[in-house]
């Protein structure tokens, strides 16, 4: 069976893809930021998983409002960046998995879960950021992309997306390989982009958020999606995919890294590093 | 039971209201996330708002890069960000500062500060 090493949660923010494009690493600006993820890729080279699955979700690059699935599980040979507004980001594409890939919607839909099957699937800031920040340069693994409706209300619960991790995790515990997996929840952390509550950030909330999801995640599976927008800012809603990777997770899991900076952009940025 | 959420402060959740009052702005909006498209907006903004069925309302706004405007008027955030792409770039710290009327480095200290 395939084994899950770990999983990481990370913000992804747009405005971070644009810096590294642009090699802003070390300025200023950027290198409290970037610097915070150099211990989450020295546990990765360490640990060398063959895998990432990355819970994300699409902004309108490739899913569009006019038909969104609710969960999606990519299934390609490999990704190419979508183009988000601005033409696609000078990346190679993502190599895939489809081999694993389909064991998951295999033993997703046994589990009733239905997701969207995507053999085609551009990838937008929501997945590629996280690439970036914990792979700069090339990056050595395959990937499953798992995009999560948060953007068209109603999204799924918080304890849905938990559902789906400890789905997930079966299906992995299922899988016929010896193949070392990472599993990364993406999004948050708390902010708000529109309307006049726009530039609403909560450092308290975020972290009550990272020490609940490291020692009581099914806790935060308690939260309204009302109260998740209320108390991180409406699109904060993201953080339910935290969850997703936290339940893919052994209960009891060991802290590698956490690290938290406010504000970045228009976001709180946030990590954590758990390791089974 | 639906939750409600209609009594969080300056915020316009986007759920099935949003998206009956936006459908057609936003199929605008995420047309523009492909370059020809793109540059036919630039090369004839009227003409290319001319093929979608806006509300004169919602037409005015995207002409007047009303961003505020376009999120109550059915905007999705990162739909309505695509137009900023198209307008010259911008960052999202500026949308925001925009949909506020503020300055932008006034809007920054105001970010910060405002951290709770």
């Amino acid at each position: 069976m395939a084994r899950v090493i770990g999983g990481i949660g990370t913000s992804h923010i747009p405005q971070v893809g644009v810096a590294y494009d642009r090699k802003l690493q070390e300025t200023p600006e950027w290198k409290p930021l970037f610097d915070g993820y150099l211990p989450a890729q020295e546990w990765l080279a360490r640990r060398q998983p063959d895998v990432a699955i990355v819970i994300y979700n699409d902004h309108g690059a490739d899913l569009s409002i006019e038909k969104m699935p609710t969960f999606a599980v990519g299934v390609a040979e490999n990704y190419p960046p979508g183009d988000e507004g601005w033409g696609p980001r000078p990346l190679p594409p993502a190599q895939g998995d489809p081999d694993l890939s389909w064991h998951i919607v295999e033993s997703l839909v046994e589990s009733e879960f239905d997701p969207m099957i995507a053999q085609e699937l551009a990838l937008d800031h929501g997945f590629l950021v996280p690439m970036n920040l914990l792979w700069p340069g090339d990056w050595p693994v395959r990937v499953v992309p798992i995009a999560v409706n948060v953007i068209q209300h109603p999204v799924p619960t918080a304890l849905r997306c938990y559902k789906l991790g400890k789905a997930l995790r079966a299906a992995l515990e299922a899988y016929p390989s010896d193949q070392k997996i990472v599993v990364i929840g993406t999004g948050g952390m708390s902010h708000q982009l529109h309307g006049e509550r726009v530039g609403y950030l909560n450092r308290t909330f975020d972290n009550y958020f990272l020490d609940t999801l490291e020692t009581d995640p099914y806790e935060l599976t308690k939260i309204s999606r009302r109260d998740y927008m209320e108390k991180a800012g409406a699109e904060a809603i993201e953080l339910i995919m935290w969850l997703t990777m936290r339940a893919a997770l052994n209960d009891d899991v060991k802290r590698v890294h956490r690290f938290y900076l406010t504000p970045v952009s228009l976001s709180s940025a946030g990590l954590i590093v758990l390791e089974n | 039971m639906p939750e409600s959420y209609d009594d969080i402060p300056g915020t316009y959740v986007y759920d099935g209201r949003m998206a009956r009052k936006g459908r057609v702005l936003n199929k605008l909006l995420f047309s523009l996330a492909k370059r020809e498209n793109r540059e036919e907006f630039l090369r004839d903004e009227d003409a290319y708002l001319d093929r979608y069925a806006l509300t004169p309302e919602q037409r005015a706004a995207v002409k007047g890069r009303d961003y505020a405007k376009l999120i109550e008027l059915g905007g999705n955030i990162y739909y309505v960000f695509k137009l900023t792409a198209v307008a010259g770039g911008m960052k999202m710290t500026e949308l925001g500062a925009a949909q506020l009327g503020m300055e932008h480095e006034a809007f920054l200290e105001r970010v910060r500060n405002g951290v709770i």
